[in-house]
């Protein structure tokens, strides 16, 4: 017995010399490579990873690291409401020495002492989406999200002629962003269209499946409904399979939010009226490409750029202005 | 089961599991009388139906983990393992294989996992607990990986949609999900009831040790039952990509806890050693009858979530006072 542990100590220590000797390789070499190809390196933390809408903002970035010549890290957590996970992530992103810091914050509060410690040791942040909030000295890239649900309630207004009743199925009830898409559109109906009745607001975590059920639940209560507005991906193409399940297409319309391959094919058929766009790619560019000039002491002039959103649909979603913000 | 009861007066004392069964089927009966008041659409056809195809894949989820639960163990990577599988499927599928290959391969892969929780179990003498851990994380993992954060799309397949949303039997509404969930929930008491595997299922779990004394190869049913158990995650798959037409990456955690739920009010006790094939289904039943008549109401998410928590509690508890009380 002795002697096993014995030997799983020694073990053990040749496994942490190894170890710490590949690393100090490692470390020498970024060093060596930062030194000599001067590549400024820029942290990028995102609300998200797995989402394709995430995978846009990625690419976009990537994109734009390669013109500029940084290199970037783009992390996020496995699902949007990990603020400890995204944390911690932040943190050992810091380890690493970023000149700037790309962030989108699940919750700003959880973030706020670390990047203001960072800001003051001069390096530049950036918001992006769901962004840092206007009280961090941050400039941020977004799409202005209240104004995205503004456009989606004139564009069903305009499909329901009017008037009708309509059904509102989010995905989250604690991001900001969401909670705007939900309160642009709700807001502009009331304001503006006394004829349209908002008679249901369900919130399904933007989970296909869940969605589905939710869809379904919001139309055995209310046979009458005529539009049925989805706030993301998930929510719309999950509504969408769950009119399928009720062969209800084609009676009641569904207005969504975002893109994917799905949410595309189900909007050139006509079987989904239109969605909303934002533009990921264009976001992640933009982000990348702020911190950049942060980087060298340019004045952006402007703490808030409006990374962009556009209405799609059958008819103009081969536009060369629109179909560079649709992804798979 | 009333006439039962009235002729043979000591039935229910000598069978627990008859009686457990009666009270959640009267309980299930109870909750569909509630929501028919409260809510004319909740007893109509369409409902009914919807009701059903939204207890399939949780439904088979749960008739696959109450096999390990009865044996006291638990296998919390169905969840994962259900996207792990149709994430495997459809990139099978997408690669040139034949569809039907990629389906079989898919519910082999589910198997596969359940393979190894219970190699690991068994062999390796992990708790079942932290072995269907390890699993789940591995799976959410390579999920993620292997689908490079995209979702899968069958679209190119004319009928997968229509493998759980069609109906075959030629009736509008009754789709092949229900049909699959029932003709699983009779092999699963076909195989419960009159075969081996039930018996040594229930011997392992109420004593583990006299079961392999009385010459039962324990080791080798268990990694058994853990496979059956994979591969009802892998069917779960099948059915949950074909209501989507796509397999979705990022789903799967948290949908054990709600199997687990179901098997737990279908009176699958999780020290082991007893439950049913129809609890479970009753189990499953009641959870989607809740959600589905919550919904109607126009309930929101997070109450919907708390009053299926305190269901829970009662139903426990109400077995365990029984319990308490046969012994007095």
């Amino acid at each position: 017995m002795k002697r096993i542990v014995a030997l799983l100590l020694a073990l053990m220590m040749v496994l942490a010399l190894v170890a710490c000797g590949a690393q100090e390789e490692v470390v020498e070499e970024v060093v060596t490579e930062a030194v000599t190809e001067d590549v400024p390196y820029v942290a990028m933390v995102s609300l998200g990873y797995s989402h394709q809408f995430w995978q846009a903002v990625k690419q976009g970035a990537e994109e734009a690291a390669a013109e500029y010549g940084v290199t970037i890290t783009f992390e996020g957590p496995e699902q949007e409401t990990m603020v400890d996970e995204q944390v911690d992530m932040l943190n050992t992103a810091i380890q690493n020495g970023p000149e700037a810091i790309c962030m989108a914050a699940i919750d700003v509060a959880s973030v706020a002492t670390i990047l203001e410690e960072q800001k003051a040791a001069g390096i530049p942040l950036v918001g992006f989406d769901a962004g840092l909030g206007e009280d961090l000295p941050a400039v941020n890239v977004a799409s202005n999200n209240a104004e995205a649900g503004k456009l989606a309630a004139v564009n069903a207004a305009e499909l329901l002629g009017g008037a009708g009743k309509v059904a509102v199925l989010g995905h989250t009830e604690t991001v900001p962003d969401g909670v705007a898409r939900v309160d642009g559109f709700v807001d502009e109906i009331k304001a503006n269209y006394p004829d349209i009745e908002i008679v249901d607001i369900q919130y399904a975590e933007g989970d296909h499946m869940k969605s589905a059920e939710a869809l379904k639940g919001m139309l055995l209560a209310d046979p009458e409904i005529d539009l049925v507005y989805c706030t993301n991906e998930g929510a719309c193409v999950g509504a969408y399979n769950g009119m399928k399940e009720l062969g209800v297409v084609g009676e009641v319309m569904l207005v969504g939010f975002d893109s994917s391959k799905a949410l595309k094919d189900g909007i050139r058929s006509g079987e989904i009226a239109g969605a909303i766009t934002q533009n990921p790619v264009a976001m992640g560019y933009m982000t990348v490409e702020a911190a950049v000039k942060l980087m060298n002491g340019e004045d952006l002039g402007t703490n808030f750029i409006d990374s962009g959103f556009a209405w799609y649909n059958a008819d103009n979603m081969d536009d060369p202005a629109i179909a560079p913000c649709l992804y798979d | 089961m009333n006439t039962l009861k009235d002729k043979k007066p000591g039935i229910f004392a000598r069978y627990p599991a008859v009686k457990h069964k009666a009270i959640i089927l009267a309980a299930l009966v109870a909750i569909w009388i509630a929501f028919r008041c409260l809510s004319p659409n909740y007893l109509s056809y369409t409902n009914i139906m919807t009701i059903l195809l939204a207890t399939s894949v949780n439904g088979i989820l749960a008739l696959g983990v109450a096999w390990t639960i009865m044996t006291a163990g638990i296998d919390i990577s169905i969840g994962t393992v259900m996207t792990f599988s149709c994430i495997c499927s459809g990139l099978l599928f997408t690669s040139g294989l034949p569809i039907v290959v990629a389906i079989i391969a898919g519910i082999l892969v589910g198997a596969l996992c359940g393979f190894c929780n219970g190699f690991m179990s068994a062999k390796l003498g992990l708790p079942p607990m932290i072995a269907t851990l390890s699993m789940q994380m591995i799976t959410k993992g390579l999920s993620l990986v292997f689908s490079e954060c995209k979702p899968v799309y069958f679209s190119d397949c004319a009928w997968y949609q229509k493998l759980a949303t069609g109906s075959f039997l030629g009736i509008k509404g009754f789709y092949n999900a229900i049909i699959i969930l029932l003709v699983l929930a009779i092999i699963s008491y076909f195989l419960f009831a009159k075969t081996v595997l039930g018996r040594y299922t229930l011997a392992i779990g109420s004593n583990r040790e006299a079961a392999r004394l009385s010459g039962i190869n324990v080791d080798r049913w268990l990694i058994t039952i853990y496979s059956v158990c994979g591969a009802y995650a892998g069917v779960a798959g099948l059915v949950m990509s074909s209501r989507l037409n796509s397999a979705q990456p990022a789903l799967g955690p948290g949908y054990e806890m709600d199997a687990i739920a179901a098997a737990v009010i279908g009176g699958n006790s999780l020290s082991g050693g007893e439950g049913t094939i129809g609890g479970v289904i009753i189990g499953a039943l009641i959870i989607s009858s809740i959600q589905n008549g919550l919904r109607l109401m126009q309930v929101t998410t997070e109450s919907q979530s708390a009053i299926i928590g305190v269901v829970l509690i009662i139903a426990v508890a109400f077995d365990q006072m029984s319990k308490k009380r046969k012994k007095n």
